[in-house]
């Protein structure tokens, strides 16, 4: 298979506080899409963007998965959660500005920095979210 | 210069994953930085960074953004998970007991 016709679809479990496992996913992504020869700069876009949403679905919320379609023109990925959703939206899309818990802090995450890594290497970007409710994350990617 | 250089000039402590794959490897430069969005979004392809994080995640870090090898500063401990999935997926990790700006300075004398 190679970029010109793929049609791929992949799913990822990411569990709530699993920071030993975190990253596999996006491990996972990075050497499939190296497998069908696309460009690695767009890989590391794409790398970057998917293990900030795993991140951010271990650390800030209840769970959730990871889906990610290849199609010859675009990478497309889907971040859902289980909840418990984002309060103010604009303000967690800050630079700098992040809830996470000194426990996690002391582990090097927390910098606030996640959704703005994602929105930066993404080239469309949607972040839904209600407090109570899930959140969902959209970035497509041109291959 | 290549990663075999570095490690002896800079007398480091070899942890895991350095092997005979990429000891010959050339960094280009050198990021330094503890928190790991950061290294995410700003650390080069083919850096070296120095940081003093050890926990299993640095390894996930590097490999995605392609770094050349870790250097873990001020002889902090490392944990064990992280030295196995370092082999694992081929990233060397050195340590030394000087700081993170020590060991930058003498990298930059190298030429990196």
């Amino acid at each position: 298979m190679s970029k010109d016709n793929i049609g791929l679809n992949l799913e990822y479990e990411v569990l709530r506080n699993d920071f030993t496992k975190a990253g596999e996913a996006s491990s996972n992504i990075k050497k499939i899409l190296t497998q069908l020869g696309i460009n690695s700069s767009i890989i590391r876009r794409i790398a970057i963007a998917t293990y900030e949403a795993e991140m951010n679905i271990a650390i800030h919320s209840l769970g959730g998965c990871i889906t990610v379609n290849v199609t010859p023109k675009e990478i497309n990925i889907v971040a859902l959660d289980n909840g418990p959703g984002i309060e103010d939206i604009e303000l967690a899309m800050q630079e700098g500005y992040s809830t996470a818990p000194n426990s996690v802090r002391e582990l090097g995450f927390g910098a606030g920095m996640g959704l703005s890594n994602m929105k930066r290497c993404s080239d469309k970007f949607k972040i839904t979210s209600q407090k109570g409710k899930n959140t969902r994350v959209n970035m497509i990617i041109y291959i | 210069m290549k990663l075999s250089n570095i490690v002896t000039e800079l007398d480091l402590e070899i942890v895991a994953g350095y092997n005979l794959e990429n000891e010959n490897n050339e960094p280009q430069g050198v990021y330094i930085c503890d928190l790991l969005s950061l290294v995410m979004g700003k650390a080069k392809e083919h850096d070296i960074w120095i940081t003093i994080q050890t926990h299993v995640n640095i390894v996930a870090v590097a490999s995605l953004v392609d770094i050349t090898a870790i250097i873990v500063s001020e002889g902090i401990e490392i944990d064990e998970d992280t030295k196995a999935k370092a082999s694992e997926v081929n990233i060397p990790i050195f340590r030394s007991n000087l700081s993170s700006y020590d060991l930058a300075t003498k990298l930059n004398s190298l030429g990196v």
